[in-house]
């Protein structure tokens, strides 16, 4: 096959497989509650409880913020990471497999899928708390923010595509691990206050998932008074790592897609099902 | 590359799974799917592979479209080795398992048709128009904008089938394509597979059954496998002639009988299976000849059984199967597997 067929093939992937996933999104009104509602009333009691102890009115859009960016991380967990074992029980798998494409055009296609789906999501939950608990927004730069942004959900869903090629190997476990990850990287990540309160050790570590960067650097470009005393690093190293970050995991995704691809071929683990 | 005089060419093919035995942890035991397989199937041939269920035929299939490594032997694809270089086996198959369920419930029939032909590369005009052909053939036209969740378990069946011939393939893998559909449903599927063969003579086509009538209807030659092993492979009818020598013979007495005593001390029956059925039982001797019925008749009557009838049969695959294995593939797939009509 020569380049410009790969291409088009790899194009074809991407949006194939990204196509349930937008389309789902208009077939299935229910996320309008479960994915809008729901956070918004986790938000809610945060900045209640920031309102009741006389926190200013910043630490509410440090709340809503965090808040929208919520559905990525469950995104990743349970429609990236976990996504190739549904795939598997569902039946679909193998079909991936025996298809003559990219496995990264797969998963970059469940990416961009899950990527619009999840900004829908979020803008919901962003859209309702500045209005419900009236935000104050102050962005020094709007590029920056949306800059800083698109390259949080670069490096976000590269670890996406990395963590999906690793549970390719793991059956069941992957629900329990998808479930292990979830709340403590709310809780380390900062979602609901600067991740600077928890040290620059925890900050740092917690820094290997990209929302925690992300959303300091949101943070810092919304709300740059009030970051002053609470910033973990510069908006401008934060970004850099960023960008490793993405690259890192995308190189990373390739790579271990291929491998552990291999690894269950060899021990039977792509065709069993309930495993 | 290797040479390309077969689409298919597998030597001394073998596949071990270690399992975990319950009764003793942390051991493993050993489970033999596949024994030294060495099948070679032409470009052209639409090829069966027949044995009962759990005789290692989805295993074979499995190895063969690079989902699962053999743990010995080779396998050859389209002249390309399916160990070595899966990428490029995968440029030439497809494949179709009966009773899965792939594809996404919130899509609909045609979408998710098309959704599998862009991981083929196929644009959307061409494959919009593979797609509305399909439908029109396996019978879901009428349903090409339902989403798929509303579907039937063999209108599912249907949309996949449709979606294994979507991307024409080079060699085609149909694994029990036919299972749990209705007999009119069966038979349409069955005459396009044919008809697709005849109409693409550079293809091949890999059909696995437990069912001996689809293998004998269908297939240019027809591998018998059981426990993993391939125990014999040639067409149909030249199995069948295997038998010419030999008598094959079905009787029916009254009651539920266990008469397999009486025939294992009976000279000239080479073969036998009974099965008790509605009240009687019926019984397939495969005979040295002619002659050694008379003995068989007598023992029979001997054990006061009525003998209901006693009919003559030409052989059939299935006697082919009894013959090897010694058991009918309706008792090796535990009953209950009528052949379709």
């Amino acid at each position: 096959m020569n380049l410009r067929a790969e291409t088009g093939t790899f194009l074809r992937t991407v949006w194939g497989r990204a196509y349930p996933r937008v389309i789902g999104m208009q077939r299935e009104k229910s996320w309008m509650l479960f994915d809008v509602f729901l956070p918004l009333l986790q938000v809610a009691a945060y900045v209640y409880i920031y309102r009741a102890i006389g926190a200013p009115p910043e630490f509410t859009g440090f709340v809503v913020l965090g808040g929208a960016m919520t559905a990525y991380w469950m995104n990743i967990l349970w429609n990236m990471a976990s996504q190739l074992y549904w795939e598997k029980d569902m039946g679909n798998l193998e079909l991936f497999i025996i298809a003559p494409t990219s496995r990264m055009a797969i998963l970059l296609g469940m990416a961009v899928g899950g990527i619009f789906a999840t900004t829908i999501r979020a803008m919901g939950v962003l859209v309702a708390g500045i209005l419900v608990f009236r935000v104050p927004m102050a962005p020094t730069s709007v590029p920056a923010l949306i800059g800083v942004f698109l390259l949080t959900l670069v490096a976000l869903y590269g670890l996406g595509m990395l963590m999906a090629s690793l549970f390719l190997l793991w059956g069941r476990q992957a629900w329990h691990i998808a479930n292990l990850f979830q709340e403590p990287v709310f809780l380390v990540s900062g979602f609901y206050f600067p991740v600077r309160a928890l040290g620059f050790l925890v900050a740092l570590g917690a820094s290997i998932v990209p929302i925690t960067l992300g959303l300091d650097a949101m943070r810092q470009l919304l709300y740059p008074q009030m970051m002053e005393g609470f910033r973990f690093l510069s908006v401008g190293v934060e970004l850099g790592m960023l960008a490793v970050l993405g690259a890192v995991f995308l190189f990373l995704a390739h790579r271990a897609l291929r491998f552990f691809e291999a690894l269950a071929r060899r021990e039977g683990r792509l065709t069993l099902r309930g495993q | 590359m290797g040479t390309r005089e077969f689409s298919i060419e597998t030597q001394d093919l073998s596949r071990v799974f270690r399992v975990k035995r319950r009764e003793a942890r942390g051991q493993k035991r050993e489970i033999v799917a596949l024994d030294r397989a060495s099948l070679a199937v032409e470009r052209g041939e639409l090829f069966g592979v027949l044995g009962p269920n759990g005789a290692g035929k989805t295993t074979l299939i499995k190895i063969l479209a690079t989902l699962l490594s053999p743990t010995t032997g080779t396998a050859r694809v389209a002249g390309v080795d399916v160990v070595e270089n899966p990428w490029e086996v995968r440029r030439h198959i497809g494949m179709v398992s009966g009773g899965e369920s792939s594809g996404y419930g919130l899509l609909t029939v045609e979408e998710n048709l098309w959704m599998f032909s862009q991981f083929y590369g196929i644009s959307s005009g061409e494959a919009k128009k593979r797609i509305k052909e399909l439908l029109e053939v396996v019978g879901l036209a009428d349903r090409a904008k339902t989403k798929i969740y509303h579907l039937s378990t063999g209108m599912r069946q249907k949309m996949n089938f449709a979606r294994g011939f979507l991307t024409e393939p080079e060699v085609l893998f149909l694994d029990e394509p036919t299972i749990g559909l209705d007999v009119q449903t069966a038979r349409t599927l069955r005459s396009y597979i044919r008809e697709w063969i005849d109409q693409h003579p550079d293809r091949t086509l890999l059909l696995t059954t437990h069912c001996m009538y689809e293998a004998d209807d269908l297939c240019d030659r027809v591998a018998i496998i059981d426990q993993g092993r391939v125990l014999a492979c040639d067409t149909p009818a030249a199995l069948k002639r295997s038998l010419q020598g030999e008598a094959v013979f079905r009787l029916k007495v009254d009651g539920d009988r266990d008469l397999g005593p009486l025939f294992d001390g009976t000279g000239g029956v080479e073969r036998f299976t009974h099965a008790a059925r509605d009240g009687h039982t019926e019984i397939d001797l495969i005979l040295a000849d002619e002659n050694a019925l008379v003995p068989v008749l007598t023992a029979i009557q001997g054990t006061g059984a009525r003998l209901l009838s006693l009919e003559k049969r030409e052989p059939t695959l299935e006697d082919v199967f009894i013959r090897l294995v010694g058991r009918s593939l309706t008792q090796a797939n535990g009953g209950g597997d009528e052949p379709p009509r």
